[in-house]
């Protein structure tokens, strides 16, 4: 283990000391509270109303902060979190098949492939349970068994069943819940909702974060936003890539802009592929769609067992199929964790086996599951998903099997935030998606929604507590420099943008990008490319500022200038991706460096130089930032090889 | 494939919009409706124009950002689809099309096909919820729940809000939408405390805004994208009636 690394002095992440199990606990009872009465002296921002924000901005309302909720979307109930599947998991272990707090911890922690803090991954298994019993009070409608208690399914990367569910629809669910209850207290007056607004930049005043700058999406008003402390709820990053499975506004705009106002950015460059999307159609595709983790469960994966067979599936005999993940993994089957059935299916498509019309493709089969269960009971799991592809791709997935392929769907990289999701600016909270904390380096299916939900119903309210009780707020006004400042420089960024006049559109721009990082820093990366990728990046990135093309003015609805923002944005993070790739010398879950591999084909970790977080600091327009790090500890799982065979 | 598009154009909530002709010569049955949108937005641009403005985010027929008519139909009129899941291949070659924005008093024209459905989050934060506190709730297994209600549950909780409905309806009502969250809300044990005082609410807070009365035309389940029977709406005048006789 790397014990001998030093923290950087920047990271204290103040986790608790002593046994794993009574930790929060702990942590919690040490903690500060604002008297009942006090708390509505108190002002919180909360960017986001995802599962994270929404969660957050309606618990901390309730506790009696006023609070100001911002999101790009119309309604706060848009927000990407709704596009969630699968499930969410929780250690309930209703269904009495060895599930418990320590086995959710524990596959967490290796599914992450050791790469996420002990302490808070088990915090995380511990509060799963409370989440469930808080949204099944709101009225989430879960997925019932006839006696009426609460259904359950399996998951990759787990051998029980632990994943609770609403048809395919499970973040609709628990966001709305989250919306509905944020709703209450906007109804109320606790909670000032500000929807298809979009923050700017964070403004930081005597080294803490006292408010943020926005942009009113419909009148272009750029204004000044202050409190006693920020949070941003404000997803992942994926569409860096252009191509992904993400709602087409989620972005990185929120986080890249704290980030040059000082806060640290944690392991940018872990990424998650989802296996079972749809493939690409054409040069015009503007994002890929997820087919849920859960078809995994009664869906058989194979291609044909020669190269280039044409031949229609259903007229491919049993004998000539490969059944790829069942053979080399028979344990975990189909249901071995993301980023090892990405890579797979990326192997036999570049061994010549892909199915479909560009032969990025894999068939997942659920003839058997039909067979077996009936058309029924397989249209009551996944009817809704079925239908989806149907009216994507034309094919009746009840007839003919479905084709997949990965594609980038989630980003375990984020802020970097302490035990108390506070990032390295004081009074800067980073919760969801937006954080790097839970799952190290590949995160398992149904664990977003559930750490969404943890940080925002469970966590944040107690560690905000202690913030503001403990911390010496003065009164800060519009008028300090710092807020002009951060509103004069987007102002003049926003102007900049509309005055280039170029020639090429902000979409193509993205597009070059997104290839680019797809090629060099996807699904596999190795030095040689990543190198190829940092010199090309400040090119394409210079080339915008140059001759991108914007049109209309700032005064108005304008969809154009809202992308140019988040993709001049973009060719920053790409870069950092592509840095911090290089710097971790390692293959460890979705980080996949083809320089380390075992000899079959596995991504191969190097505990002894590598078992640290990366914290990324902005040093400086145009400087190499600063890397700094946080060594992590097993005390509880110990670091091994990950085998699902 | 090539298609001849009249769209609205209106560049603020205040100018006077009107129909403009395009036409694009790269539309394939592969794409989906707002792709092909996307590929004519990117000819406009390099032409010099703006692009068309509209709603959309999850590209799904999830998150219920876009909308709008096309020959008059909400999304375009295809059963249980939105317009981000229409596919061009219900199209074809030399096609002519009429783009124009939800047209309801409550959702006014913000730009050219985006228009303001905030009323609809208004209605929610009147009654459209479950009043419980955070960290005060039993065991999810504590309240038992019939596979029926929670399956009736999840029909109607399967509304995304994109407003369709108000935009098929000749009367602009808002109905399926409140009774899609009352029913959601209502069939669950968990929803029964407040079952009329969210109705009182919900309808007075629908009655507030802009939006008309239900005649029973039934238009908006014909077009709603997920299915919401019109029963919501009887379930509704029901729990509001009852409502309004015990609370008179
Ligand atoms: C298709 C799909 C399916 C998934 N299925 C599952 C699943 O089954 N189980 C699971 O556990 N996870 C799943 N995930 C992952 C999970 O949905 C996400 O990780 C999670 O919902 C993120 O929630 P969040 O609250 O952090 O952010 P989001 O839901 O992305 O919310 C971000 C919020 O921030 C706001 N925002 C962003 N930037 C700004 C800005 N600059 N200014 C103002 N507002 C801003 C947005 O308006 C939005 O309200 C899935 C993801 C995808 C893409
Ligand atoms: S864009 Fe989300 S429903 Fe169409």
């Amino acid at each position: 283990m790397a014990t001998t690394l030093e923290t950087s002095p920047l990271l204290q992440s103040r986790l608790p000391s002593g046994p794993i199990e009574t930790a929060w606990d702990r942590a919690r009872f040490e903690m500060k509270l604002v008297n009942p009465a006090n708390k509505r002296k108190y002002s919180i921002i909360v960017v986001g109303t995802g599962l994270a924000g929404g969660s957050a901005a309606a618990t901390l309302a309730e506790l009696g902060y006023q609070v100001k909720c911002f999101c790009f979307q119309d309604s706060p109930r848009r927000a990407h979190s709704i596009a969630a599947q699968g499930g969410i998991n929780a250690a309930k272990n209703y269904q009495n098949d060895g599930d418990s707090i320590y086995r959710l911890f524990y596959d967490t922690v290796k599914g992450g492939d050791f790469r996420a803090r002990e302490a808070n991954v088990y915090r995380l298994a511990q509060i799963s349970v409370n989440i469930i019993d808080q949204c099944v009070a709101q009225g989430v409608p879960f997925a019932r068994e006839y006696g009426g208690v609460l259904d359950n399914r399996s998951f990759g990367g787990a051998q029980v069943s632990r994943t609770f569910y609403a048809r395919g629809q499970t973040g609709q669910q628990l966001l709305l819940g989250a919306y509905q209850a944020l709703e209450r207290q906007i109804g109320l007056g606790q909670v000032q909702m500000y929807p298809r607004t979009e923050m700017l930049d964070l403004i930081v005043i005597d080294g803490r974060a006292r408010g943020i700058v926005t942009r009113n999406l419909i009148t272009g008003q750029i204004e000044v936003h202050l409190a006693d402390a920020v949070v941003l709820g404000t997803g992942g990053y994926g569409n860096v890539f252009y191509l992904s499975t993400n709602a087409k506004g989620s972005n990185c705009t929120a986080i890249w802009r704290a980030y040059k106002r000082g806060a640290l950015f944690g392991n940018p460059c872990f990424t998650q592929i989802h296996p079972t999307c749809i493939p690409v159609s054409g040069d015009y595709q503007s994002k890929l769609t997820l087919m849920s983790e859960s078809l995994r469960n009664d869906g058989r994966i194979w291609v044909p067992r020669r190269k280039g067979d044409m031949r229609p599936p259903n007229q491919i005999p049993e004998e000539e199929r490969d059944y790829y993940l069942e053979e080399r993994y028979p344990s975990f089957g189909n249901l071995v964790p993301r980023d090892v059935a990405s890579r797979a299916a990326k192997a036999v498509c570049d061994g010549g086996r892909g199915v479909g019309p560009h032969g990025l493709g894999v068939y997942l089969d659920f003839s058997d599951a039909i067979r077996r269960l009936g058309e029924k009971t397989i249209r009551e799991r996944y009817g809704n998903l079925f239908e989806m592809y149907e009216l994507i791709t034309g094919d009746n997935p009840y007839q003919v099997p479905m084709r997949i392929y990965p594609a980038i769907h989630y980003t375990m990289g984020g802020l970097w935030v302490d035990y108390h999701l506070m990032s390295t600016i004081p009074g800067l909270f980073v919760i969801g998606e937006a954080n790097f904390s839970d799952h190290g380096a590949n995160r398992l299916g149904a664990s977003a929604l559930m750490q969404g939900l943890a940080d925002g119903y469970f966590i944040l309210p107690y560690t905000m507590g202690d913030y503001l009780a403990s911390a010496k707020l003065d009164k800060v006004s519009v008028d300090h420099p710092a807020c002009k400042e951060a509103a004069g420089a987007v102002q003049e960024r926003i102007k900049r943008l509309l005055s280039i006049q170029g020639k090429r559109t902000v979409d193509s721009f993205h597009r070059e990008l997104g290839k680019l990082l797809w090629d060099e820093c996807g699904m596999a990366r190795n030095a040689r490319g990543l190198r190829q990728a940092l010199a090309r990046i400040p090119e394409i990135r210079e080339e915008f500022w140059r001759n991108v093309n914007v049109l209309g003015g700032n005064e108005e609805l304008n969809q154009s200038l809202e992308k140019a923002g988040r993709v001049a944005d973009y060719f920053e993070l790409a870069e950092l991706m592509c840095l911090d790739a290089l710097e971790r010398d390692e293959s460890c879950g979705g980080h996949f460096r083809e320089e380390h591999q075992t000899p079959e084909g596995e991504a191969q970790r190097d505990d002894e130089r590598f078992c640290f977080v990366s914290a990324w600091q902005y040093t400086g327009e145009g400087k190499q930032p600063a890397l700094h790090r946080e060594p992590l500890e097993f005390h509880y799982v110990k670091p091994s090889q990950r085998s699902y065979k | 494939m090539r298609l001849i598009l009249h769209v609205w154009r209106q560049k603020s909530p205040n100018d006077e919009g009107r129909m403009v002709r395009y036409e694009t010569n790269h539309a394939d049955p592969h794409m989906s409706f707002l792709e092909m949108l996307d590929v004519l937005n990117e000819e406009l641009i390099s032409n010099g124009e703006e692009p068309i403005a509209f709603d959309h985010d999850c590209r799904e027929g999830i998150c219920g950002s876009c909308g709008f008519m096309i020959n008059g139909k909400a999304h375009g009129g295809h059963p249980g689809t939105t317009v981000c899941q229409l596919h061009m291949r219900h199209f074809k070659d030399g096609d002519e099309l009429y783009l124009e924005p939800w047209r309801a008093k409550a959702f006014p024209v913000l730009k050219d096909l985006v228009v303001d459905r905030s009323a609809f989050d208004r209605i929610i934060a009147a009654g459209g919820f479950i009043s419980v506190r955070t960290g005060s709730a039993p065991d999810g297994n504590d309240i038992l729940v019939p596979k029926e209600a929670a399956d009736r549950a999840m029909d109607a909780a399967q509304c995304i809000g994109c407003g369709a409905c108000v935009a098929s309806c000749p009367n602009a009502s808002a109905s399926l939408f409140v009774g899609a969250k009352i029913s959601h809300l209502g069939s669950l044990p968990q929803g029964k405390p407040e079952q009329e005082i969210r109705a009182m609410r919900m309808v007075a807070q629908m009655n507030e805004e802009l939006f008309g009365t239900c005649t029973n035309l039934g238009e908006c389940e014909a077009t709603c994208p997920k299915h919401i029977p019109l029963e919501v709406i009887a379930r509704m005048n029901r729990d509001y009636l009852a409502a309004s006789w015990k609370h008179r």
